[in-house]
């Protein structure tokens, strides 16, 4: 498992050069270049043009501004951003990319779990009303022109609705009368769910896994419990209020992106499980007289999960594509966002760096699906 | 130097040589024999296809589609005057407030710069349809030759190929085309040409390259290796046609994507076209009307619903073809 993970570090780590090399080359091979953007004002007197062009690296060969371009990276430093100077790019990204992270990891998993579901569902029943219906649906929601989908959701749930705000990170007006700052709040949340979840799992793989029926039970009633106490915990510390308006926030992004993914997980769980349901042990496990839901839950999906397991990536890479519209539409002050308005105000080392968080997002996501998989799989770290 | 060849002798029984008559006959017989085995996989793989209702359904959507980009042209030499229904700089004169409901003249209404709707959503048909089909072209032309060679070379060249390919996977294709839009200047042939390589140098690719693979190993590949066929001969006349209909199924996944591209960059407004489905919405967007809900239907509904439909037409197309081409999916038909 080590050797593997090291194996796929180093390819990481090769993937991440190309992709800094990659940028540089973009940024030579537009017209102009955006030092100059600065250096050929000409109000500028001479003198603060050569700086700025040293300051830039632009008065050196190409091959020194690309190792300049490379530490720089390396380093972290993207530049200042010329929209929100003098704030650097790195700090601006920071800021943003928790929020991204959120999005897309729950929507992910949300949308994982119920394509894998409906997938199972439909086919176990092959040709009944459920699978034309799920299947025609979810190519519909797949396909569908994501930012009419993402402004239908507000218009009916936010507009007509009202359950939920039109947009946006946060409710200025519940936040008039606060010290706390949005972003400690938000982290709090952040490491709320982590450690529930690390709770939650350590339950199921320890407790939930003993030979011992008696004590196997207990493990939902303690996850429950633990539950409980996460909204207890929010409410007495006094700032649960605001943690709940970012909570009503994040719904609405969160569904859109859950509905606009799951169709993938759902066709290939589909297909998956249809080959899985002609193998022998399926055939034995019948004849045993195995309880139908048995059958399909425990010995047939459970082998189909691993070719969706690994087709993850290409939906990881959706999702992430997905959560930059679906954050341009909700206004949702994330990565993508940042991206988007980078672009349209031309401000190109804020662009460069969000391009290579992103990149850098989706190569950890692929690092940690390819981790799952071998976990899953165990011929695959031997290979 | 010169020696003449040296004659081969004859075996007993041998058949005379072919005089260049005969051989052209032969080559004749051989390529009917070939095109009615190829008319007979076809019909099968056809009847194979309209048997899934979805697959009819979406080559229907598909036609319909066609015909309206087809009829665009025909309806503004006749009926319509370009004054008034030219997409983009035409201007309803018989309307007095400018996003104007349907009527006679003009089904669609109009949109907030008092252009006819219909006559926009006819007009980007055809576009969608060139950029679709020749990103799809670009995919299909580089991954079969990337995956034939890759499979056939193995080695350093296979590995630099997947590695790239792994690469480009794991690159988001909307971000990235988002940033080439603030460096470039993106029209619809270089967006078609960028979706292309991306995806043919990437997924499509080691797809083709795994069914290259299992068709390397064939008998009929080491016979014309061992009747001395080159190494391009044996790819591109051997391996690659074995791997169309394969790529035919991907094309059609790579229309989806280039023609959702284009929708979702034209409405960031990012692009540089004329009109498109993705500019009718981005236009009715900046002008604020989507949010008022249903009352200004007509500038999100065709465009939003025409995008949906040919994306899904050539994704579910795609997935009907995918039980024709794909032998482990045809087979489970019960």
């Amino acid at each position: 498992m080590i050797a593997y993970l090291v194996r796929r570090l180093w390819q990481m780590a090769l993937t991440l050069f190309l992709i800094l090399t990659v940028t540089f080359l973009l940024v030579q091979a537009q017209p102009g270049d955006y030092a100059s953007f600065y250096a050929l004002n000409p109000d500028l007197p001479p003198d603060v043009r050569e700086q700025i062009k040293a300051t830039f690296g632009l008065d050196r060969p190409l091959w020194q501004q690309y190792l300049i371009h490379m530490r720089n990276a390396l380093t972290g430093d993207f530049g200042v951003s010329f929209g929100h100077f003098p704030r650097p790019v790195l700090d601006v990204l920071a800021e943003r990319l928790p929020r991204t992270i959120v999005l897309f990891v729950s929507a992910t998993a949300a949308s994982f779990y119920i394509g894998f579901l409906l997938g199972k569902a439909i086919a176990w029943r092959r040709g009944g009303i459920l699978e034309y219906a799920a299947t025609i649906s979810g190519a519909t929601l797949f396909t569908m022109f994501t930012p009419a989908f993402a402004l239908m959701m507000i218009w009916i749930f936010a507009f007509r609705l009202g359950w939920f705000p039109v947009g946006k990170f946060l409710d200025p007006l519940v936040w008039r009368d606060t010290e706390v700052a949005a972003n400690t709040v938000f982290s709090l949340m952040l490491i709320t769910a982590a450690v529930f979840t690390t709770f939650a799992l350590w339950i199921a793989f320890t407790i939930g896994r003993t030979q011992r029926a008696g004590v196997r039970r207990l493990a939902a009633p303690v996850v429950l419990a633990g539950a409980l106490v996460v909204p207890i915990v929010w409410a007495m510390s006094g700032i649960g209020f605001l943690a709940l308006d970012i909570l009503r926030h994040m719904v609405l992004p969160i569904a859109t992106l859950t509905l606009i993914s799951f169709a993938g997980t759902m066709l290939l769980t589909r297909n998956s499980m249809l080959e899985t349901i002609r193998e022998d042990y399926v055939t034995a496990a019948r004849a045993k007289g195995l309880p139908d839901k048995q059958v399909r839950d425990r010995h047939a999906a459970r082998n189909a999960l691993l070719p969706v397991v690994t087709s993850l990536v290409y939906s990881l890479i959706f999702a992430i594509d997905g959560s930059v519209i679906v954050e341009s539409i909700f206004s949702w002050p994330g990565t993508g966002m940042t991206l988007l308005e980078a672009v349209r105000s031309e401000d190109l080392p804020l662009v460069m760096g969000a391009i290579v968080f992103i990149g850098l997002m989706s190569l950890l996501a692929h690092l940690i699906v390819d981790m799952l998989y071998a976990f899953l799989d165990p011929r695959i770290r031997y290979r | 130097m010169n020696m003449p060849p040296p004659q081969k002798p004859k075996a007993f029984g041998a058949a005379p040589d072919p005089t260049p008559f005969e051989m052209g006959r032969g080559r004749f017989q051989l390529l009917r024999a070939r095109a009615r085995l190829a008319l007979r996989g076809f019909r099968s793989g056809l009847s194979v296809f309209l048997e899934s209702r979805i697959g009819l359904l979406s080559l229907l959507t598909i036609g319909a589609f066609a015909v309206m980009a087809i009829s665009h042209p025909i309806l503004m030499a006749t009926i319509w005057d370009a004054d008034t229904y030219d997409p983009v700089t035409g201007y309803a004169t018989d309307t007095t407030e400018q996003p104007a409901p349907p009527s006679w003249r003009h089904p669609l209404g109009t949109d907030p710069l008092g252009r006819d709707v219909l006559s926009q959503l006819l007009s980007s048909t055809g576009s969608e349809f060139i950029l679709g089909i020749t990103a799809a072209l670009v995919t299909v032309t580089i991954a079969t030759s990337v995956g034939a060679i890759a499979a056939y070379y193995g080695g350093i060249v296979d590995a630099f190929l997947m590695r790239l390919a792994d690469l480009i996977i794991a690159l988001p294709g909307i971000s990235l085309l988002i940033v080439l839009s603030a460096l470039f200047e993106l029209n619809l042939f270089y967006l078609a040409l960028i979706i292309g390589v991306l995806g043919g140098f990437g997924g499509t690719a080691i797809v083709l390259k795994s069914q290259a693979l299992s068709i390397k190993v064939k008998p009929y590949i080491e016979a014309a290796r061992v009747a001395g066929g080159s190494q391009t001969r044996i790819i591109f006349v051997h391996i690659v046609p074995n791997l169309l209909p394969l790529s035919l199924l991907y094309m059609m996944f790579t229309v989806t994507s280039a023609i959702f591209a284009e929708a979702v960059l034209s409405f960031l407004g990012l692009l540089d076209l004329r009109m498109s489905w993705g500019i009718m919405i981005h236009t009715a967007n900046a002008g604020g009307y989507l949010l008022s809900g249903t009352r200004y239907w007509w500038l999100m509904v065709p465009a939003g619903a025409s995008i949906t439909l040919l994306c899904s037409a050539f994704y579910l197309a795609g997935r009907a073809l995918d039980e024709v081409v794909n032998p482990r999916l045809s087979r489970r038909r019960d």
